[in-house]
């Protein structure tokens, strides 16, 4: 080692846990030992000046995870960029990016490792400024404890409930109160006595039930790895000592009923068929009766399977591949779950969510919902309320901007198979998805089925779809144009219902203009309003071609989510998006309703292609270029291209 | 009640990711370096498809540097799990000339950075299996399991999509790539104690034998074949040495060890203080923040 003995912050030679004898002597039971070592996965939570990083760097430091040419280094930037004088500042140790270096704080997420002879410990550091809710919520969805931290000398201020807030928010049953920097407050018990009552109070104001408070030097190193000299009146647990004893996550998991997305099916041949995924909670067995959701149908497991051989019985947290006895209809997206105790089945939620994209919440556009193995569709509803994580007051709210939470009612495209977040996070914990930019926008848990979901239930009816377009000796389609005001929307979709008419097609035309005087008056044109607007116009086509018609309809639709949503509505190959191309200046050229001009005047507000975006189709079924071709030849083309494609 | 042992439990979440990584992407591959965390990462796989091979080919990007045993492993890995295995040589480098005696960090730019770069267009995967872990340096302790490139392979650190439970988000832009890191949680530690409990085969040169070694600026470098310039008398030395981490055997310092064993070898790497990647080279240009611009640059 180099010499590091004349830094203050070097560890009292008495932490035990770290050198390990057994290793320099018996290599093969030190082994033996450690093959039986669980994990912990914990979150340490505090703001900048909390000693957040110094308390990570301390762990590694002491538990021999910095090794020499580290050390050196560390010494190194400890005396030109350090802010402990000579001493070595361990939060340099976890500071990663060059950026976060100069600037002297933590930007994103980090994983830290390291391990003591009874456990390994996985720690997320999540920086302390306004990202902050983003980041800790990241880095809590994996933990199994929060070590909030507090700073001795300034007690339990607004940051402390808001940490406590989101780790409780997130699920963390384990908390730990570390009264931090107890050497700058000459290690008085009353400070400490008084800000763990302070916390205690405002605790159980949000529900925390039970905590374990402790107080720490990470600087000094006071009762990290042993008890402290300095605090002769703390009885309790060191906090290594604590984090090696709390219960982990996946234990409690067991006792639950079974549970297993499944993530992929497995068929190398004809003779066998295995559904492979991680089990989320109990345990499974040969000869178990299980249930595929949603389908409801049930089989019995044949063999649990592993290249190591194949199990008497897995558990919740193991990666396998499940075969049945045999063969029903399962698939990623399913999932396989005890037959007697199956979890619940819906497309209507409350839920809480966390928004974590620079564009806010778009209340009622199209979102990708990912949960577990299954991708749906889903559109959130204006928020209920949005929660001041400081105050935890419940604020109004027509929308959810970064680092906002709020709780709100989502709608699935499709149902989706589920339990309560608090029951079961891998299947109550779900993000969002933005369709266009394919960024995770949101966090979110699910907290129950709404009633509606449970009560409206799909009345069964004999004469369908297929009845219905059969008597029409037809096959059902929606004709979606899209395209500027003043792209020729309106004249083509006409020619097109007039064509297919005198082919004794039955086709109905829904036009912009019109549904506007009846179904959607109540809408006006922002962005709002907008999405609202196309998505009755999709749910009234889809009823549409389920009586049989082919579905003609002319808007602008200018968003590329909402025209997806509609496509999503619809069984496949029945969505025709026809793009209507006409440059802008070529529409405001012909300008048919003088609303260009209007709009240039600024008389009129959200006008699409002037102060509103149009997104361009990117993979049109049928796009027709104005420039070039007359409405005729365009309403021709179109209809060759419908009969074509269904005949 | 079962309790889960920390190897499970990582294992577990490895062949996990692997299983999403199959399941959303077009077209995926296994970086396979040959090295321990490439074995563990290969391993990793058969054990998430067992009984099928995994789905998608073993890709190792050659410097044509290397050392003997590692291309000797890596042919009889390819053969043993059934899977196709890539080789790619950047030409423009083999043109050239490139080599690690005459070009120091071009070398590592040519061959590695732009010849991933080149394999990964030329056949048109969309995710790429790494074997990174976070606690090997700083700036993959913050990298994403799912870690998105741009259509030039770069990374951009300050935009990485949240990463929440075990939900991974693998849809991407027109161009963009996904690299994957399965063994992101595994600490240098848990690799070597899944290979001895798994019995797993690594290349030889992680134990200690009698190897012709020369000393260059503190580093141990083994002469692996006839290419090795040796300077004007310059002998080889056999000393009983073995490779912390191996690459190309030119910029690869060996420690001198007894350690002829598994357990000998985690008993050395407990009791060592030094860390793993201090014997590579690449890591130390361009000051302390040599990896991350690497790595922005498109490096794994």
């Amino acid at each position: 080692m180099t010499d590091t003995n004349t830094s203050s912050a070097t560890p009292s030679g008495d932490a035990k846990y770290v050198v390990d004898d057994l290793i320099a002597q018996d290599i093969d039971a030190y082994l033996d030992q450690h093959q039986h070592k669980t994990m912990l996965r914990f979150i340490t939570c505090g703001s900048v000046d909390d000693g957040k990083s110094t308390l990570i760097g301390r762990l590694l430091y002491d538990s021999k995870m910095i090794f020499e040419d580290q050390l050196a280094a560390l010494e190194d930037d400890s005396k030109k960029v350090g802010t402990q004088g000579q001493d070595i500042d361990f939060a340099l140790l976890v500071d990663g990016l060059a950026a976060e270096r100069e600037q002297g704080i933590t930007i994103d997420v980090a994983y830290r490792f390291f391990g003591t002879e009874k456990r390994k410990f996985i720690v997320a550091d999540t920086p302390g400024h306004e990202q902050y809710t983003r980041n800790m919520v990241t880095g809590a969805s994996t933990a199994d404890l929060a070590v909030i931290l507090i700073d001795a000398r300034k007690g339990v201020l607004t940051q402390t409930r808001r940490h406590s807030f989101l780790a409780h928010l997130i699920g963390i049953r384990n908390i730990v109160l570390a009264v931090n920097k107890m050497d700058l407050v000459d290690y008085d018990q009353s400070t400490y006595e008084h800000i763990v009552a302070d916390y205690r109070t405002f605790a159980s104001e949000i529900g925390i039930e039970h905590f374990v408070p402790m107080p720490i030097s990470g600087f000094k190193g006071d009762n990290i790895t042993s008890l402290s000299e300095n605090t002769p009146w703390y009885d309790g647990p060191t906090l290594v000592q604590h984090l090696e004893t709390v219960e982990v996550l996946s234990s409690v998991n067991q006792e639950k009923p079974f549970r297993m997305a499944v993530q992929w099916v497995n068929r190398p041949n004809l003779d066998f068929r295995g559904f492979s995924g991680l089990i989320a909670t109990g345990s499974v067995k040969p000869g178990d009766k299980v249930r595929v959701l949603p389908s409801g149908k049930t089989s019995t497991v044949s063999k649990v399977v592993t290249m190591d051989g194949d199990l008497d019985e897995a558990v919740a947290g193991q990666s396998v591949t499940i075969c049945f006895d045999d063969e029903i209809d399962c698939s990623r997206g399913d999932v396989i779950a005890a037959a007697d105790a199956p979890p619940e089945v819906s497309d209507q939620f409350e839920s809480t969510l966390v928004w974590m994209n620079d564009e806010a919440l778009q209340v009622g556009r199209g979102y990708w919902l990912k949960l577990g193995s299954q991708m749906v569709s889903v559109t959130v509803q204006q928020p209920k309320y949005k929660i001041d994580v400081n105050t935890l007051d419940q604020l109004a709210a027509k929308t959810l901007e970064l680092n906002e939470i709020g709780v709100a009612e989502i709608s699935t495209d499709k149902s989706i198979v589920f339990e309560a977040y608090a029951d079961n996070r891998s299947l109550g914990g779900f993000i969002l998805i933005d369709k266009m930019t394919n960024a995770t926008v949101a966090a979110g848990m699910l907290h129950f089925s709404l009633r509606r979901a449970q009560n409206v239930h799909w009345q069964a009816i004999d004469i369908g779809r297929k009845q219905h377009a059969d008597l029409k000796n037809q096959t059902p389609a929606v004709l979606w144009f899209t395209g500027l005001s003043g792209s020729g929307k309106s004249t083509i979709a006409n020619l097109v219902e007039k064509k297919l008419h005198r082919m004794n097609r039955h086709t109905f035309l829904l036009d912009g203009d019109n549904v506007r005087h009846g179904l959607n008056k109540d809408l006006g044109f922002t962005e709002a309003d907008r999405i609202e607007n196309i998505r009755r116009v999709g749910e009234v086509s889809k009823l549409m071609t389920d009586a049989g018609l082919i579905v003609v309809t002319a808007f602008i639709s200018p968003f590329r989510a909402e025209r997806e949503m509609v496509r999503a509505m619809l069984p496949e190959g029945e969505f025709y998006e026809v793009f209507i191309d006409t440059p802008l200046a070529v529409a405001e050229e012909r300008d048919v309703k003088g609303l260009y001009k209007k709009a240039r005047s600024g008389e009129l507000k959200n006008f699409t292609g002037i102060d509103s975006p149009y997104e361009a189709p990117e993979e049109p079924e049928i796009r027709i270029d104005t420039t070039t071709m007359s409405p005729e030849d365009a309403a021709t083309l179109i209809v060759d291209t419908l009969m074509g494609d269904v005949q | 009640m079962k309790t889960l042992t920390h190897l499970e439990r990582l294992e577990a979440e490895s062949i996990h990711i692997i299983r999403e990584v199959v399941a959303e992407a077009e077209n995926p591959v296994m970086m396979y370096s040959v090295g321990k965390d490439s074995a563990v990462m290969l391993h990793l796989a058969r054990k998430a498809f067992y009984p099928s091979p995994p789905p998608f080919p073993l890709l190792h990007v050659d410097t044509t540097w290397k050392f003997q045993e590692m291309y000797k492993l890596r042919d009889r890995m390819a053969t043993e799990s059934g899977m196709e295995l890539l080789v790619y040589q950047n030409e423009e480098a083999r043109a050239k000339g490139i080599n690690p005696f005459d070009h120091g960090p071009l070398h590592t730019d040519m061959w590695k950075t732009e010849g991933l770069k080149q394999a990964l267009d030329k056949w048109g995967f969309d995710a790429a299996f790494g074997g990174a872990r976070r606690d090997e340096e700083k700036s993959r302790a913050k990298e994403r399991i799912f870690s998105f490139r741009t259509a030039s392979h770069g990374w951009d650190p300050k935009n990485q999509r949240p990463e929440l439970w075990n939900l991974y988000n693998a849809r991407k832009n027109k161009g963009e790539s996904i690299r994957v890191f399965p063994i992101s949680n595994w600490t240098e530690l848990d690799v070597w104690q899944y290979i001895h409990l798994n019995d797993i085969p690594i290349v030889p040169l992680y134990f200690a034998a009698k190897r012709p070694t020369v000393e260059r600026d503190g580093m141990l470098l083994m002469v692996d074949d006839d290419r090795f310039p040796l300077e004007p008398g310059e002998k080889p030395v056999e000393r009983s040495v073995r490779f912390r981490t191996l690459g190309c055997y030119p910029l690869t310092g060996a420690v001198e060890s007894g350690a002829k064993t598994l357990p000998e070898v985690i008993q050395e790497t407990l009791l060592t203080t030094t860390s793993e990647r201090q014997g590579r080279a690449i890591d130390k240009d361009a000051g302390g923040a040599g990896m991350e611009k690497k790595k922005q640059e498109g490096y794994f």
